[in-house]
């Protein structure tokens, strides 16, 4: 997919949606990575025992999801200078091969200076809005970049 | 016990310098599923304008959570862990960390807030070089819940 250009993203233009699956296998990568080793988010005894449905993923991972929903538009993980969410709801990962699904949606927004876009994010999980208020402003080539490059994911 | 409105304002000592690695940046990407040869490819980055590998934009969590946990576990603090969920997180970048940068974070208590039941605490984070280069400002709001 090659990544759109400043001029192309009008405000009103849809990023592709996207889904991804987030497993119990996902959230103790996530955790090793990140160093969150939060017990809510693999123990699903200590989880229940707070008052949650169930072990749930981090909120960082949820916003790391949204980000690289960005990221892959755009084509460039360096392209976004502000990003922010609020957390609206826990995404609830069952113990089974499937895990939870989260439905990514985003449209552009504005136009800003120095070939900067402003993007506002959905993300929900199980019919609940995950993230609210998320807002990534991200910096588009001048011109539309070729498909094929090395950003392409495999 | 609800959180100290004393601690308003505080900001913390500097962290101890934290290297970017490109091992580190490879594995955060693959745990979020970032999948830019720009985070993995030295020659990738370097063609599309980056000195080395760069991290995708909320590897800055790594750095400042760490941050953030060491002032949120001061007793005196009063914060209650258990019942802490995330309520906000933002990042604002001023360029993208990359492998080979060494920065230190340092934080400040902008704001405790009752919220019904509950309280809010926002934190705010400056990400630096150790040359003092701003690089990223994470802002997080923690809330905990009423007992």
């Amino acid at each position: 997919m090659a990544s759109p250009s400043y001029d192309q993203a009008e405000p009103g233009t849809e990023l592709p949606p996207r889904q991804y699956q987030v497993t119990r296998r996902d959230l103790v990568r996530y955790a090793g990575a990140s160093g969150d080793f939060n017990v809510i988010h693999w123990n699903e005894r200590v989880a229940k025992s707070v008052g949650l449905p169930d072990v749930i993923a981090h909120g960082m991972l949820t916003m790391a999801l949204a980000g690289r929903f960005v990221t892959e538009w755009a084509g460039d993980p360096g392209a976004v200078t502000e990003f922010g969410v609020r957390f609206s709801a826990p995404v609830v990962v069952p113990d089974d091969d499937k895990g939870a699904t989260v439905e990514v949606t985003g449209t552009v927004t504005e136009r800003l200076d120095g070939h900067r876009v402003a993007v506002d994010v959905t993300a929900r999980s199980d019919g609940a809005k995950v993230l609210t208020r998320a807002r990534a402003v991200v910096r588009l080539p001048a011109v539309p970049s070729q498909g094929g490059d090395p950003l392409e994911p495999p | 016990m609800a959180i100290n409105p004393d601690y308003i304002g505080r900001t913390f000592e500097p962290s101890e310098p934290y290297e970017v690695s490109r091992v580190k940046i490879a594995e955060f990407a693959d745990a979020v599923g970032e999948p830019s040869a720009l985070c993995r490819d030295r020659a990738a980055a370097q063609a599309a304008g980056y000195p080395d590998v760069i991290a995708p934009p909320t590897f800055v969590i790594v750095i400042s959570m760490a941050s953030t946990a060491k002032l949120t576990t001061d007793p005196a603090l009063g914060v209650n862990y258990a019942m802490v969920v995330h309520g906000e997180q933002s990042f604002t970048h001023a360029r993208p960390l990359h492998a080979g940068d060494v920065v230190t974070s340092q934080s400040t208590i902008e704001s405790i807030r009752p919220l019904g039941s509950m309280t809010t605490m926002t934190t705010v984070t400056e990400i630096r070089t150790v040359d003092g280069e701003h690089v990223c400002t994470a802002r997080s709001t923690l809330v905990e819940r009423g007992a």
